[in-house]
This record gives structure tokens, sequence and C-alpha cells, in this order.
């Protein structure tokens, strides 16, 4: 059993399930602090008020995003040239991310430092586009993903990407862009309810319940979008040498628009993926109606799962599709790292991550309970 | 062939962006141990003086630990935006240690830094001080992840051209983590940490002193600091000189070029204490040397030599040669995947196939190159030797004084009568000091490997992103932009957190209590 994982396909696929592992896990914890950031505006109107909103998220959000951080460190480690490619392409785009992402640890820390209400307000703007933005760029990076980006190698292996900022920024992928928005919105709105008190719980529940059915709408009409094949579709025509080495070089690749969806059509039981993707923030939107927090927040941590996993099912064995040369695209089999390598990295995810998660769960139980007006009061100078 | 420019201005941003980053490391490093320890003195005794330094220091260590932070996140994505080849070659091994780093270090200290700040009220004091531990283990571990990612970008040991997928690739990972640069420059660099926080520590303590304020907090704090800054000091030095003994194995032309030491001496060789090096004409003006010094310090002996730059040189060109029969090799293996002949030469030259790479500067075709053209690339693999003299001058310098200072400042903690008024001035200008050498040493360790992003395997200048010069400029551009206002802002919150002192977080509560209307609860 334990020989059959460290074979290289199977390690392969393990690292392709833990990519996504990894991306659900950053959307489902930084994602709700990413939805408050883009709600604090909103939702949070006097400066008690957005008190109460950052101090739900105050303790936490630092070690949330450290999946998304690790995030970057796995790409890099197990999918290199996935890491080359996307991140030299989306250059400008990343730089935006960066500092939005930059925003956050200074406009939390410093906020709170001095009374002055122009220095508050200030930070409140700093916290929004930290949330806001990211949110709305990562949708745009899977809309152009999903679509294929202009890209090619040179013998040597050296990653060539010819579009620009502007052509990322394509109606489609700001379509995808809106999804992902939309749906981190509805998961702040839902961490809120379940962690604020008062005004500030009352105007997430109003502002997520209209959230979370917008998500449901966007999400199936990006199937839809899909379906009449106008959101990309590449399928790989030479055969597949799982365990061959990572060359990209050597397969054949073709644009074919119904692509995206030779997966389900294969295997009828994923739709319960996408299905799930529309259903989830559906029963979040009715979950914050009937004031179940709890939940409205595990529907919405569903969704997200869902919707992410339903762009991985539908591109597999697919990872980044090349638009001006397809034969050039990142797949599984093809942009991985060593064996060696994919090895080492699982061995140390099965050591480290269930200690992770044991911490993390210890540190939201003592953290556990309500954040109101009272107890940032009784708390004094240690919060937010 | 590279753009220059291009070249030249993604170093210039990966510079700016590390040596900024590398202005909150340090203190993180040793300031979240500082407090750990005044907090087990706090559990062991339950003095509350020790409680309320935890707080004080907490405060200050909050303020830098949020923007070290925050340019660590465009330094884990800085490879991939800027150095997409670099990704390309070495991601196989150069990843994993980073992604262990987010693992096994930054989970620990994001989650429990949180706890740290808000978690007074909830823990038990016991509980609080196993968690402020675990968050200063999480920085140091840190520490230790990166630099073994960089220590294989000094000596890249376990790995192996692979001729099929065009990148290098691990062979022995246990290698990789214990190698002796990579361990050499983890003591070395936390051990910095811990100068620069305690010095930190002093200077802010006597500041307190000299004005008569928080008298009982600032003496512990003093005392705490000397102690465990002359431990670190001294840890900094010794070891420091372990990473450049360490350096005759895997990096003889740093050395060489720190010691400006041109030609190889009889050993053992000389230590040149102070003199002009000229990189024209390959010679030391004014140079004053210290007889044998240099050859103990470097081999640990009396009998090997230390290789001057005119020798290494010479290697280098012998390797450059090697290395384009490894390239021709490599040629054919892209042409036939089948060549079996091609695969064996390869085989037998592709440890020097980096060196091949040099001549890229010159000519696309490294074959096609002239004598003079390797000659060239040969003397490309010198370092611009004046700036590394002077900055490793500089750093030491930096060091020894800060040494002097807390054996001074030890020394008079032991004795009965009060420490005398010049000693905290002297703390006081000593505050820079950990700073400037901490960014003089990492300019030392990376312009010294210099022309190679990995050395003797890339060439720095082949392994940016094939990006626009404007992309480049605009990104400068935004990241001084937003760091230079970043930074006003800190200093200004530390100071005025000095400036209130311990009781700032009584000033906040105050502040809340009444003096602000905004702030009144809404009933």
């Amino acid at each position: 059993m334990i020989e059959f994982l460290f074979e290289y396909e199977s390690l392969r696929v393990i690292w392709w399930i833990l990519l996504g592992v990894l991306l659900i896990g950053f959307a489902a914890t930084d994602g709700f602090d990413m939805g408050v950031g883009a709600l604090l505006p909103f939702v949070a109107k006097t400066d008690a008020e957005r008190r109460v909103a950052i101090n739900t998220i105050g303790p936490v959000w630092e070690g949330n995003q450290v999946w998304f951080i690790l995030g970057g460190g796995a790409i890099f480690a197990a999918w290199p040239a996935l890491y080359a490619v996307s991140f030299s392409g989306f250059y400008l785009a990343m730089f935006l991310v960066l500092l939005a992402l930059i925003m956050r640890p200074v406009g939390f820390k410093y906020r709170s430092k001095r009374p002055d209400p122009a220095w508050r307000t200030r930070w409140d703007w700093a916290l929004f586009v930290g949330g806001a933005v990211p949110a709305l760029i990562f949708g745009v990076a899977v809309g152009n993903t999903l679509q294929g980006v202009p890209f090619h190698f040179t013998p040597d292996l050296r990653p060539v990407y010819e579009g620009s900022l502007f052509g990322l920024l394509n109606p489609l992928a700001l379509y995808c862009g809106l999804v992902s928005l939309a749906m981190l919105v509805t998961h702040g709105a839902a961490w809120l309810t379940f962690k604020a008190e008062g005004s500030v719980a009352e105007r997430a529940r109003a502002v997520g319940t209209r959230s979370a059915i917008i998500t449901a709408v966007l999400f199936a009409g990006g199937g839809v979008l899909v379906w009449l094949g106008l959101l990309g579709g590449y399928r790989v025509t030479s055969p597949i040498v799982w365990d061959g080495p990572s060359n990209p070089l050597v397969k054949t690749v073709v644009a074919d628009s119904g692509a995206w969806l030779a997966n389900f059509h294969a295997h009828p039981l994923l739709w319960i993926v996408p299905a799930l993707g529309v259903a989830a923030p559906l029963l979040a939107a009715a979950g914050f109606q009937a004031r179940l927090e709890g939940w409205t927040f595990l529907a919405s941590k569903l969704g997200v799962a869902m919707i992410i996993a339903t762009v991985g099912l539908a591109m597999f064995p697919i990872l980044l599709p090349s638009s001006s040369n397809p034969g050039h695209s990142l797949a599984v089999f093809d942009a991985s790292s060593s064996r060696t390598t994919l090895r080492n990295m699982l061995v140390a995810t099965v050591i480290f991550m269930p200690l992770i998660l044991t911490y993390t769960a210890w540190v939201y139980r003592v953290l556990w309970g309500k954040v109101g007006e009272k107890s940032i009061e009784k708390a004094g100078s240690s919060a937010y | 062939m590279a753009d220059v420019l291009l070249v030249d201005l993604s170093r210039l941003q990966f510079a700016l962006t590390a040596l900024y980053h590398f202005l909150f490391v340090p203190l993180t490093l040793g300031l979240s141990i500082l407090i750990a320890m005044m907090e087990t003195v706090y559990v062991m005794t339950r003095r509350t003086i020790w409680r309320d330094m935890t707080k004080f220091w907490g405060v200050l260590f909050g303020i830098n630990f949020a923007l070290g932070v925050a340019t660590g996140i465009t330094m884990e994505f800085q490879f991939g935006m800027n150095w997409a080849y670099y990704s390309h070659y070495v991601g196989d091994v150069f990843g994993a240690p980073l992604a262990i780093e987010g693992l096994m270090a930054f989970f620990l200290e994001a989650t429990f830094v949180g706890l740290f700040f808000f978690g007074w009220d909830r823990l038990s004091p016991r509980a609080h001080m196993i968690v402020t531990w675990l968050m200063a283990l999480g920085t140091n571990f840190s520490a230790l992840w990166i630099l073994i990612a960089n220590g294989w970008m000094q000596n890249p040991v376990g790995s192996a051209f692979n001729p099929d997928t065009m990148r290098m690739e691990v062979t022995d990972f246990m290698a990789v983590i214990f190698n002796p640069v990579a361990q050499a420059k983890f003591v070395h660099t936390v051990s910095a940490g811990y100068v620069c926080a305690s010095t930190f520590v002093l200077g802010v303590s006597a500041w307190y002193l000299l004005r008569g304020r928080h008298v009982q907090l600032a003496k512990r704090s003093f005392v705490i600091a000397s102690a465990f800054g002359l431990a670190s000091a001294l840890s900094v030095i010794v070891l420091g000189d372990e990473s450049g003994y360490a350096l005759t194995d895997n990096q003889k032309m740093k050395l060489a070029a720190i010691e400006a030491m041109w030609e190889t001496e009889p050993a053992p060789a000389s230590f040149t204490a102070f003199g002009i090096p000229s990189q024209n004409d390959h010679e030391t003006h004014f140079a004053i040397r210290i007889p044998w010094v240099m050859g103990i310090i470097g081999t640990r002996s009396f009998d090997k030599q230390i290789a001057g730059i005119d020798e290494l040189v010479a290697h280098a060109q012998a390797r450059i040669r090697n290395g384009v029969v490894a390239y021709d090799a490599l040629e054919r293996i892209k042409a036939d995947r089948n060549d079996t002949a091609a695969r064996a030469v390869f085989d037998a030259s592709s440890k020097d196939l980096g060196y091949a790479l040099l001549l890229k500067r010159y000519l696309p075709d490294p074959r096609q190159a002239s004598e003079q053209q390797i000659k060239d690339a040969a003397w490309s693999t010198v370092p611009y030797v004046p700036l590394l003299f002077f900055g490793f001058r500089l750093m030491v310098a930096c060091g020894f004084v800060l040494a002097a200072l807390f054996a001074v400042s030890l020394w008079h903690t032991s004795r009965e009568s009060e420490a005398p008024r010049w000693l905290f001035r002297a703390a006081l200008l000593a505050m820079p000091l950990p700073w400037i050498a901490a960014e003089v040493g990492w300019f030392v360790a990376e312009f010294g490997r210099q022309p190679w992003i990995i050395d003797g395997v890339l060439p720095t200048f082949l392994a940016t992103s094939e990006l626009g010069v404007t992309d480049l400029l605009l990104t400068i551009a935004g990241f001084t932009l937003v760091y230079g206002v970043l930074a006003v802002i800190e200093v200004r919150l530390m100071l005025a957190a000095i400036r209130k002192g311990p009781e700032v977080a009584q000033v906040i509560d105050d502040l809340r209590a009444g003096a602000d209307p905004a702030l009144q609860p809404a009933e």
C-alpha cells in the first residue's frame, strides 16, 4: 500500500489533490478574513462596530493567511513550472494582490494604535482593499486559467508569457472574479453572523443572504458559459505517460470547447460536486434567514470547497493551458517536481498537517464565543 | 543573451525588498526569545513586573512583526514573478525548504502570535507562556528553513542536472538539509538576530534610565539584554568565523574576494587588516597585513594554502572548457533523447555545465566561444572586490563594538553601584549598529555569490523572467512608495510606544474609557 503511494503517478495525483486542498484551505479560512475586509465599510458604520468586525478575525487571520503562503511554497516545490509560468505571467495582477495583502498585517496592527478618526478611516479602507482586491483577482486568475493563457517555452524550458495585464482583464475572466468575490463576501458574512454581536451581525445577515443567492446564480451561470464553449476547454490528444519526466514539450493538446465537461460526462457521479457548488450557497442563504449561524458558516464553507473543486475536476489533468501553444500547456503528468521531491514533501505534509490542524483547532476553541462591544471593552488594549 | 537592464532591475528589486524585509526579521527573531524568557521569569516568580515587561516589549514586538509578515509575503512570491527561469531550474530543490518552512514554522508562529496578544485573559499564565515559546520557536524554525534554501544557493549539494527535464533535481535531500553552509548560516543569522534584539532592549532601557523613567522595568530589561546580548555576540563572532571556514570548501572565491587576496600565498596566509583593493590592477594598495592570521582562520591549520583570486580564475577557465563539453552533449541529447553516447559524456562533465552558461553573456552558443571570451567569462567569476572587502570589515567592526558594549554593561550591572551615564549614552548610540551589520552581512553573502545565483550551477543573468523593463520599473516604484510610507508609519508608532512607555497599555485603556467619545460603548 505504502509503495503504491510512492509511485510517481500516484504522487502526482496526490499532489494535485493536495494543491486543491491548499487552495480550499486558503479560501475556506483566509477567505472569510478577506470577506470581512470587503464587507467592513458596509456592515460596520461606527468605529465601535468596525472594531467588532475587525476583532472577530483579529486573533486568527494571521494563521489563516499562512494557507496562502504555504500554497505559494507548495506550488513552488511540487509544481515549479506552474509557479514559474503563472506568477511571471500574471505579473502585474500578482503585484496588485501583493500590495493589497501587505495592507492587512499593518492595517490590523496599526489601526487601533491611535484614536484619531481620520487615521482609523484610512486603515479601514486599507483593510477593505486588502480583502476585496485579492478576492476579485484570484477569481480573474481562475477565469484566465480556464480560457488558457498565452505562453510558450523555449527549448531550454524558459517560460515566455505573450499577453498583457489588460488581456487578463477580459470580460469572461472578470465574470469569474465576481463569482469569487460573491463567494468570499458570503463566507465573510457567514463568519460575522456566527462570531459578531448586534448590528454588525444583523447587517451581515442581510448582505450575506443576497450575496449567497448571487454566488449560486453566478456559479451556475459560469456552468452555462462552459457549456456554451465560451470559457475554454483543452484536451490532451497524445498518449499520457503518467510516470514520464516532467517536460511539457513532448505532448500534444488541442483547444476543444467541450473539453471542460468531458470528465463529468465520463464519470457522472462527479456532477455531485458542481451541484453542491450551487446548492450549498442556497442552503447558506436559507441558513442566514433561519438564524442557524453555525450551519450557515458550514454551508458557506462547503460551497467554497465545491466551487473550487469543480474547476479542478473540469480541467484535470491540465493545470494551466496555453492558448497560443496548446502543446506547451502544463499538466499533472508533466509539470511536477521529481519523484523524490514529491515523496519528501508528502512525508513532511503527513507529519505536520495533523499537528497544524490540531493546534489551530485548539486556538479557535480558546477564542470561542461572540465578539461584541462589551467584550472588546473588557479585553482593553489587547484588542485591535 | 539576456537583457542587461532587465537583469539589473530584477536584482535591484530583489535587493530592495530583501534588505527591507531584513530590517524587521532580526528583531523578530531575538525579541520573541527575549519576551519568552521574561514571561518565564514571571511564571516562575509570579512577580507582576515581569508580566508588565513581557507585555511592554510585546507591544513593540507586534509593531515590528506586522511589517515583517507584510514584507515576507513579497519574498515568497517574488521568485516566481521576477525569477521564472530560476524557479523552473531549481524549484525541485529550492522550493521544498520554502514549503516546509510554511508547514513547520510559519503556521506555528502565525497561529500563536494571535493568541499571544489576545490570550492574556483566556489562558492560565503557564499556558500563555507556552504559547509565547511556541511563537518564538516558530520564528526561529522559520529562519532555519529559509537558510537551508539560501545555503543551497551558496553550496548546491545533494542535487544534479536532469537532461530530460532541463533542471536541477534533488538526489539527496538529507545533504540539502545538513548542508554545512546552511547550518553555519543558521547559527550565525539567528545569533545576529539575538544581538539585534538585545541591542534594541538595551538601548530603549538606557533611554529610560537616563531620564529616570520606569526604572524598575528598565533596570531588569537592561540586565537581561546585556547577558543575552553578550552570549549572542560571542556566538556571532565565533560562528561567523565558522561560516568563513566553510567557505574554503565551497566558496573559495568569496573568501578570496572578501580578503582581497589576489595571489595564493605560501601557508599560512596573512590577514589584510586594511588596504585599498583595486579591481583593475588585481592588487591591494596600502595593505596592512598581519602574518599567519588568515591561514589559521581560513583553514584551521598552518600548512594548508588558501587559494588566491588569480589561481581560482585559472581553475574557472578549466571548468568552462569542460562545461562546454557538457553543453555540447546536452544539445545532442535534446536532438535525440536516446543518444546514449551523448548521455555518457554529459554524466561525466555535467557538474561544470553552469560554467559553460557563463559564456551566454557574450554569445548565444557557448560552443562557438573564442579564447578571449572564455578568458573573460573566467574573470567574470570574480565579484567586485572592494565592496566585499570593506563591507565585511564594517560588519565585523559592528560585531566587536557590540560585544564590547554588552561585556561592559554586564560587568556594571553585576556591581553594587549605579552604572555610569556614559554607558547608557553608548547603548543608545549603538542602536543602529546591529541593523548596519545585518544589512551589510546580507550584502556580503549575496553580492559575494555573484555572478552566480546558484553557485557554479546557474548564472544570475540567465535566471530572470521574460518581463518588460516597464513592468519592473512599475513594480519597483510601487514597492518603494508603499514600503517607504509604511517605514515612516512604523518608526513613528514605535517611537510613540516607547515614549509612552510600559503604561502604553494603560494609556490606551484610559483613552477608551473616557478621552475619546467615539470609543464609548453605544448604550
